[in-house]
Order: structure tokens, then C-alpha cells, then sequence
């Protein structure tokens, strides 16, 4: 099947401003899916709200946009109710993060098939670019205008901490990585997450004076390296991209069909 | 004895009367005096195939049955106040995008985290507007355990008849109280299916384009037609738009497949209403004193008389301008400062021969309490 098929034409244009990463995570992640093969019957797409939680209109797929922050909450509650379904749930930072930053780690501990893209672009995009909890200390926003003093956390590692069997990393820079990536989140059994360095070049950009949605991917080249890089020992401040975890753990739907078979049995 | 006969809590029983409605699908949180729901859910939805989740807070809870209902089941949650607060903003979504759910709310004494095991009926309010916007609910109640499970499948029935959330504002004596309660037999109380859509695949399916009838045919999530739902005022295709030809539609659309079937909604029961000069109103487990108060004085020969409301929202305003036409009083009877007194005094013809007879603190109102209002209004004193 081809890109153009797992779109809603009827919905575009897009709302993106130029050079947002958003529209280059939805190519990739369409191109992922095309891979694998998977129809896009049996594919729900369950989104927040911010710029990158549009990203479910776009796609011909069964797609919820639900509330800021809940979309795993809300994806919960699709998967276990049809399982055979498959759940990928885009988010931006603020969304998976801050207001959804509860449901966040509590969907990665209970481990459910789905998968959670966090678009980080380290920036509130949709009001108008005020720090996220992913902006990170000393960064410009509107609401940091004398600079940020929060400090920032590791998406893998909160991730990994909070057991999520699935963890990779990679930017919009990396578009073939970006898609081997999100494809092997998908086919994986369990709660994935893929975080993907991703531009705002309209706030983030520009308050911070990183120059245009290029000379920003120029950014995630420099700035990141492979995991296990010999780049990392010598340079630490090197962002890793790749796959961090990928684990065989009991997954929530299948353990919940032996409750059932238990309770059905009497014990 | 009769297998069908039993001494439960009310709690229990909603339960029960929940998956004879057809519930296979529950996600909730603890919080008392609510949480006998969430325990009793916990042990019987496996029993029959059905799923129970119990998530991380409220928001999550409501969040994950209204996905679970898109695609296809009967789906409920259960909690008390300060988890209803949560539950806001979700339940705005849950109506704006029309999806069926039930929320029981067991309500307790006091706002914020009031006197949790104690009793109260302070959401009536917040159940009709906590949620922001314009929009119509439908909120119902019960004052014993048989009408708690009749109303029980009826909250199951309208949420699927009109494509909306139906509040179940208990409260904790009707939750708690252990009654000898009745088990209606299969196929005795008539049930409703969801309505879906007979649209075929591969032929345009608009999932936000009502009928005539102001019903919303529906294609689960899984199954033949892809579409988008959204908490944004959408079009017919379920897209986000802010032409104001279609908010103005959306809103009406969602108003008024509620309001204007009001009379269809009101459930109600009423005591010696015929000839009263004083009419009770009352609902909950306020109700229960109410009564209690009516039939004693209608065996000293007044002329008193019970209107129970089960159907608090869509209020039946003619409903109660028609049965209170000719009282000389009109006695609201609720644990609370008032809060269906003013829905009352808005549709009867004399406001002020409208009097409260209410408790505040916790404590069940009795038929003291009441007796006592009503010797003030008799001018007899307390
Ligand atoms: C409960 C609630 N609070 C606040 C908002 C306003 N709001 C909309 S999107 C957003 C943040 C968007 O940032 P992010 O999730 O990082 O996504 P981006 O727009 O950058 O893609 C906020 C605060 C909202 N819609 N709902
Ligand atoms: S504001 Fe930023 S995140 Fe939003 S569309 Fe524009 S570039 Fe993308």
C-alpha cells in the first residue's frame, strides 16, 4: 500500500507551520507501518492535545483525539477492551509528560501492547511556546523570558525506570533510523516508547535563537551519536539514539485472560 | 429460599443490576463511600468474561471506559465527589463526542474531601454543570435498593438510547444500607442495544451526522468504517472545525436530543399526590424519611403527599408545575443547602410557598427534621 493510502486526503492541508518535525514523524511512522504491513483496519491511533496530537486526524486510521495528557489512559482502555487491536498513541512532551506524566508511568509499569511516541520538541508548540518539562535548565521560553530554571529529566530513563519493556530514542534527523525504530516498537510485544527529538522551529527556534527547522536538524546530527558510540566516551554531553531496552515481560491483556480463566474456573 | 432473593448493600446491587445491563467493562478507583463498586467489579466481571481495570486516578478511570466503549461495550465507572471532580473535563469529552458510559457517583457529606462515610447530596449541581460549556446530562437516582437496580439498567438503557453519559447520583445510605433485594429475571427489564450504523463497508460513513430522530448510529472502533472522534467541535465527519454554522448545530444537536425528550427521561414515583395540600419533593435516601413522614401523617388523616424524584436532570419542570398546581405548600426535602429547591421554585406557580427542609452536616435527615419545618410552615412551632 502506498504513503498517500493511509492518509486523509480530505483533511489536509495540515495546520503545521514549516518546518515542524510533527509532519516528518507522521512520514515516518506511515512509512514504518507500510513496512510491517499492518491494515489500517485494525490500527487506532489515540492522540492528546497540542500541535502533535493532530498528527490522528491525518491518518486513515480509527482514530481518537482525546483530552491533553490522557491519551494512554484512553488507549487503556481500547486495548483491553479489543485486544487484537493495534495502539499507537503520539504525544507531544507537555502532553506524555507533564500533564500526562502520571498515566505516563503507570501505562509503561503495567505493560499493554501499544505504542507511545513522545514528539519532544522541548516546547509547549500548540499555546504559544512556553517551557515544557523537557525544555530543560537554561533554555528561553515565554514563560522562562530570563531563562529556565527547571531542570529537565531523560525520557529513557524515566522510562526504563518506570519498566516500560520497549525503549528507544532517535530524531527527525534520523528518518531511516526513525522508522526502523517506530517499526520494531510496533511489532513489539508490551508497552513501547519511542522518543523522538523533534523541531519547533516557530518557538522553541526562535527563542532560542537555533536558527531555522534545517540548521535544528543540522542540531540532532551533531548533538546525538549511536548508542555505545566511541563518540559518547569521548564527548559525554552526546545525546545516544537506538534502542535502549527491549524485553520479553508478561504482557497486561494475556495475564488479565488468565484472571478470567481462573475466575471462570471458580478459584 | 428463593436464589433470586438476597441481603445486599446497595453498592453490591448496582453492580448487579450493572451486568444484567449487559456492563462487561469497568475501570475505577477506590474512594469511600463508593468502593464496594469498584470490589464487587473486581470479582464478578471476570466470573463472566468481562473486564475490570483499576487505574492510576479518576481521570484515567473515566478516560479508559470511554475507550472502551468505542469500541463496542457497555462500559461504567464508579466514585464520590472529589474523584467526580476529577472526572470533569473527561466527562465533557465523553458528552461532546457522544459516547455511552455510565458514572456512578456515591455521594458523601461535604465539598472537598468532606466527611467521606457519612452522607450528603451536594453534587446535584456539579452534576449538571461541573463540566464546562453548554450541554445536557442526564442524571438519575434512587432512594432503595429494588429501584437502585432498576435505575441502575435504565442509566444503562439511555446512555445507549441518546449516545451520552448517564450520572447515577447515589449516596451513602442507599450504598452502604443492606436491604433484602429481588433479582429480576433474565429479559424482565427490556434492555437497549446500541444503535450502529447500516452504512456498508467501503460507502461514505459520516459518524457525526444525526438522524432525523436526533439518534447517532454508530460503527465501533475495529470494525468496518475508519473515523475520527474529537473533543473539538466537529463536523459530520467527526473532524475539528470552527465554523459557526456547525458549533451552533453540534450545540443544539447535543442539547436538545436530551432536552427535548425530557418527559421520556423522567422517572419519578409519587405517594397520595391526588388530593395533598402539602406536597414533599424528595429523591435519595432523603426520600425514604420524606415518605416515612407522609404516611404517618396521611394515618392521622393529613392531607400529605410524596413526589420522588429518580430523573434529577433533565429537570421535569412540568412534571412538577403539573403535580404541585394545587398544593398550598411545596417542601423540598434533600442533604444539601438547597440545590433542587431552585430547579422547584423556577417551575411552580407560587415560588414562595416553596420551603426546604434539608441537613448539611453529614448527618441523615430524619422525619424529625422534616416534621419540624413542617410545624414552622403550620405556624405551630418547633
Ligand atoms: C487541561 C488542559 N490544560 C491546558 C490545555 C492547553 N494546551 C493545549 S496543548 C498544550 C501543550 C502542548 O504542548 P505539547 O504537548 O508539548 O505538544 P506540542 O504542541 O508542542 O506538539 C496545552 C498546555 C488544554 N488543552 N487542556
Ligand atoms: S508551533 Fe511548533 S510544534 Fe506547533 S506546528 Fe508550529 S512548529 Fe510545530
Amino acid at each position: 500500500m502506498a504513503i498517500k493510502d493511509y492518509i486523509r486526503e480530505r483533511f489536509f492541508p495540515h495546520i503545521w507551520c514549516p518546518g515542524c518535525g510533527h509532519g516528518m514523524v507522521l512520514n515516518g511512522l506511515l512509512r514504518a507501518i507500510e513496512k510491517i504491513g499492518l491494515d489500517k483496519n485494525e490500527i487506532v491511533m489515540v492522540s492528546g492535545i497540542g500541535c502533535s496530537a493532530r498528527i490522528s486526524g491525518y491518518v486513515d486510521f480509527h482514530t481518537l483525539h482525546s483530552i491533553h495528557g490522557r491519551a494512554l489512559s484512553f488507549a487503556t482502555g481500547i486495548k483491553m477492551s479489543r485486544p487484537e487491536l493495534k495502539l499507537i498513541v503520539p504525544m507531544g512532551d507537555g502532553d506524555a509528560l507533564a500533564i500526562g506524566g502520571n498515566h505516563f508511568i503507570h501505562a509503561a509499569r503495567r505493560n499493554m501492547d501499544m505504542t507511545a511516541i513522545i514528539i519532544n520538541n522541548r516546547i509547549y508548540g500548540m499555546t504559544g511556546g512556553q517551557h515544557s518539562p523537557l525544555s530543560g535548565y537554561g533554555t528561553m521560553s515565554a514563560t522562562s523570558p530570563y531563562s529556565n530554571i527547571d531542570n529537565d529529566f531523560d525520557v529513557v530513563e524515566l522510562s526504563v525506570a518506570a519498566g516500560a519493556s520497549f525503549v528507544g530514542r532517535t530524531t527527525t534527523y534520523h528518518t531511516k533510523q526513525m522508522t526502523d525504530i517506530l517499526g520494531q516498537a510496533i511489532i513489539h510485544k508490551g508497552f513501547s516508547v519511542v522518543e523522538i527529538m523533534s523541531q519547533c522551529p516557530t518557538y522553541f527556534g526562535r527563542k532560542n535563537r537555533l536558527g531555522s527547522a534545517i540548521d535544528m536538524l543540522e542540531g540532532f546530527r551533531k548533538n546525538t551519536t549511536p548508542i555505545g558510540s566511541k563518540a559518547k566516551q569521548k564527548d559525554p554531553d552526546l545525546i545516544e539514539r537506538g534502542i535502549f531496552v527491549r524485553k520479553k515481560m508478561p504482557e497486561y491483556c494475556d495475564e488479565y485472560d488468565k484472571i478470567i480463566k481462573r475466575a471462570m474456573k471458580g478459584n | 429460599m428463593n436464589e433470586n432473593l438476597k441481603f445486599i448493600q446497595g453498592n453490591e446491587f448496582c453492580v448487579e443490576a450493572a451486568l444484567y445491563a449487559g456492563l462487561d467493562f469497568y475501570a475505577g478507583y477506590p474512594i469511600t463511600p463508593s468502593t464496594e463498586i469498584l470490589e464487587h467489579m473486581a470479582k464478578r466481571l471476570p466470573e463472566i468474561g468481562g473486564k475490570f481495570l483499576q487505574m492510576e486516578d479518576e481521570i484515567a478511570s473515566l478516560c479508559a471506559i470511554i475507550g472502551a466503549s468505542l469500541t463496542g461495550h457497555k462500559v461504567m465507572t464508579a466514585t464520590s465527589g472529589p474523584g467526580f471532580s476529577l472526572m470533569q473535563e473527561a466527562l465533557g469529552y465523553a458528552i461532546m463526542a457522544e459516547i455511552p458510559c455510565v458514572i456512578v457517583d456515591v455521594q458523601r457529606g461535604g465539598s472537598s474531601t468532606g466527611i467521606p462515610t457519612h452522607v450528603g447530596q451536594g453534587d446535584v449541581m456539579q452534576a449538571r454543570w461541573g463540566t464546562h460549556g453548554d450541554h445536557a446530562i442526564i442524571v438519575m437516582t434512587a432512594s432503595n435498593h429494588q429501584d437502585v437496580f432498576a435505575i441502575t439498567v435504565d442509566a444503562f438503557n439511555l446512555a445507549e438510547t441518546y449516545r451520552t453519559p448517564v450520572i447515577l447520583l447515589f449516596d451513602e445510605v442507599v450504598g452502604h444500607m443492606r436491604e433484602r433485594i429481588f433479582i429480576p429475571a433474565k429479559g424482565e427489564i427490556p434492555l437497549v442495544e446500541r444503535l450502529r450504523t447500516s452504512v456498508k463497508k467501503g460507502v461514505d460513513f459520516h459518524p457525526y451526522l444525526p438522524r432525523e430522530d436526533g439518534r447517532l448510529p454508530i460503527s465501533d472502533f475495529g470494525e468496518a468504517h475508519r473515523y475520527n472522534v474529537t473533543g473539538m467541535v466537529h463536523d459530520m465527519w467527526g473532524f475539528p472545525s470552527d465554523n459557526p454554522k456547525i458549533a451552533y448545530g453540534l450545540v443544539r444537536h447535543l442539547v436538545d436530543k436530551i432536552e427535548n425528550n425530557t418527559d421520556k427521561i423522567a422517572r419519578y414515583k409519587e405517594y397520595y399526590l391526588e388530593d395533598a395540600r402539602t406536597i414533599l419533593i424528595s429523591y435519595g435516601s432523603a426520600a425514604r424519611s420524606a415518605l416515612h413522614v407522609v404516611e404517618n401523617r396521611r394515618s392521622r388523616g393529613e392531607s400529605l403527599g410524596l413526589l420522588e424524584l429518580q430523573t434529577l436532570w433533565p429537570f421535569p419542570y412540568s412534571l412538577v408545575q403539573e403535580k404541585c398546581a394545587d398544593a398550598k405548600y411545596v417542601v423540598v426535602v434533600e442533604m444539601n443547602a438547597g440545590q433542587v429547591l431552585q430547579s422547584v421554585k423556577i417551575c411552580v406557580d407560587r415560588p414562595e410557598r416553596v420551603f426546604l427542609a434539608n441537613r448539611i452536616d453529614g448527618v441523615f435527615i430524619t422525619p424529625t427534621d422534616i416534621r419540624n419545618i413542617l410545624r414552622l410552615i403550620e405556624g405551630k412551632g418547633v
